[in-house]
């Protein structure tokens, strides 16, 4: 039984003939906000899919929350937001919200709690299709917080949001964690790394990085993340 | 599996569809109108009455098996079918979810055709009605687990869409409504064999000339009956934790 939410080792996934992991690992400690980083296209979603065990992957061990990843067990107890949200474009946030909460076996008072955590109070009566990029996204990041997961496994529920928002966001997530959620939780954006406990950098399949935001100062001598993270790829090129 | 999640699945798709109403509109009516049509085409209630009974199966059993290949193809498609298969929900609860969605609204739109048929199109049942619509329900519960399957093996919309020329058309063809089964030569004779809808189809023709009830109509239900619940659980199958 090891003590951190999620332990990946050697994890290697082919998609389209195409390594898009290779050798990944790396530790997620319990009620942490972990921000996983890195450009567009560099294998992030690839890995939380495996995360949830929606992913076939090709060698390397995943356990998540002391379980093979993907167990059946599990089911409950990780929450998911996909990039495309999960919704239902012919529903409204409400009735889509019902449903997964009755497929995830969640109190019926769920729905409200969730909706005021995404702040759609205003839209809950909107069909989901009828909504803004951000708000739909919104929508998804409530069904991952149906139920009370221990793993919250957010793949950029930030994207496309106003910035008082995000920080409301970011908040959520930092209460979360407090009261002991573990959230793996990736962005494109550098400036929100700022907001995660723990850091992993993602370039090309592989982790550059895993450490707090202070280490990673430290350890480039870069204050500004995004200079630091640039210093890594850097550095790791020149080797 | 769990019936709750099953129950919740289909109202799920209910409400969906209650956002639509036009679909609805069609779903309950497109049969009845069809039958309307054939009935003035062919201005003779007796020719009516040969032909109408197989098409009161044969209509529903087309129009469930398209609405059924594209909304799960849809559900393939975008990322709700990914995030149902990580929740605590069995893949039958999901297939079962859309087979009594559908099932209770082909009840509706079976029962709408049979009546209008039976009371003003003079469509004339030599048996029981209420067999007549529950072979006709059984039809478009065959219709919608075949869309349900091939949807599987669409990767667009287009591709769902011509699932129907390729899986519902021939089987058309062949089910003896335009030529007896056995004027046909052996091996179409035999392809009509393998055709869920041929079983269907007798069974509705025999249903409408004769009030008997024998072991070959028994026999022609278990067949479309067994062909329903295999297809339901092959599409079962064809749902996948895991992708690439």
């Amino acid at each position: 039984m090891t003590n951190s939410a999620v332990l990946v080792r050697g994890l290697r996934v082919r998609r389209g003939g195409l390594e898009v992991l290779r050798d990944v690992g790396f530790e997620v400690p319990r009620g942490s906000v972990t921000g996983l980083l890195g450009p567009s296209g560099c294998g992030k979603t690839t890995l939380m899919r495996a995360i949830v065990g929606a992913q076939i992957v090709e060698s390397g061990e995943v356990t998540v929350l002391g379980l093979p990843a993907g167990d059946p067990k599990l089911r409950a107890r990780v929450g998911y937001a996909t990039q495309n949200p999960a919704v239902y474009a012919d529903l409204t946030v409400t009735e889509c919200l019902r449903y997964f909460a009755s497929v995830l076996r969640a109190p019926a008072s769920d729905v409200d709690r969730v909706i005021a955590d995404v702040d759609l109070h205003g839209q809950a009566n909107q069909l989901v299709g009828k909504l803004s990029g951000g708000q739909s996204s919104r929508a998804g990041l409530a069904v991952a917080l149906l139920g009370k997961p221990e793993l919250l496994v957010l793949d950029e529920p930030t994207v496309g949001l106003d910035p008082v928002l995000r920080d409301e966001l970011w908040a959520l997530f930092a209460r979360l964690a407090k009261a002991g959620t573990t959230l793996l939780v990736s962005s494109h954006v550098m400036d929100e790394a700022a907001r995660c406990e723990r850091l992993l950098l993602m370039r090309e399949g592989i982790i550059l990085a895993d450490d707090t935001p202070e280490g990673l100062r430290v350890d480039t001598g870069k204050h500004d993340l995004e200079q630091a993270f640039l210093h890594l790829v850097r550095s790791r090129e020149a080797a | 599996m769990n019936a709750t999640i099953t129950l919740a699945t289909a109202r799920r798709i209910l409400t969906q569809l209650r956002h639509d109403p036009r679909t609805i509109v069609m779903l309950l009516l497109v049969p009845t109108l069809l039958m309307t049509l054939l009935r003035f085409v062919f201005n003779d209630e007796l020719v009516f009455s040969r032909i109408a009974p197989a098409l009161l199966g044969v209509f529903p059993f087309v129009i469930m098996f398209l609405i059924a290949s594209v909304t799960t193809l849809r559900e393939r498609t975008t990322a709700t079918l990914e995030r149902l298969m990580t929740m605590p929900m069995a893949k039958l609860d999901l297939i079962l979810g859309y087979a009594i969605a559908f099932g209770g609204i082909a009840v509706f739109q079976v029962g709408i055709a049979t009546g209008v048929s039976v009371l003003w199109l003079g469509l004339d049942v030599a048996g029981s009605v209420w067999t007549l619509l529950f072979i006709a329900v059984l039809d478009a519960l065959l219709g919608m687990a075949l869309g349900l399957l091939v949807s599987a093996f669409a990767t667009s919309e287009f591709q769902a869409i011509q699932f129907m020329p390729v899986f519902v058309l021939p089987q058309f063809l062949l089910c003896g409504l335009l030529q007896p089964r056995d004027s046909m030569g052996w091996v179409l004779n035999a392809l009509s064999d393998v055709m869920p809808l041929s079983y269907a189809v007798d069974a509705l023709t025999h249903v409408t000339r004769s009030a008997e009830v024998d072991l070959t109509l028994l026999r022609n239900l278990v067949v479309v009956g067994a062909c329903v619940v295999l297809a339901v659980v092959l599409g079962a199958a064809t749902l996948r934790r895991r992708t690439p």
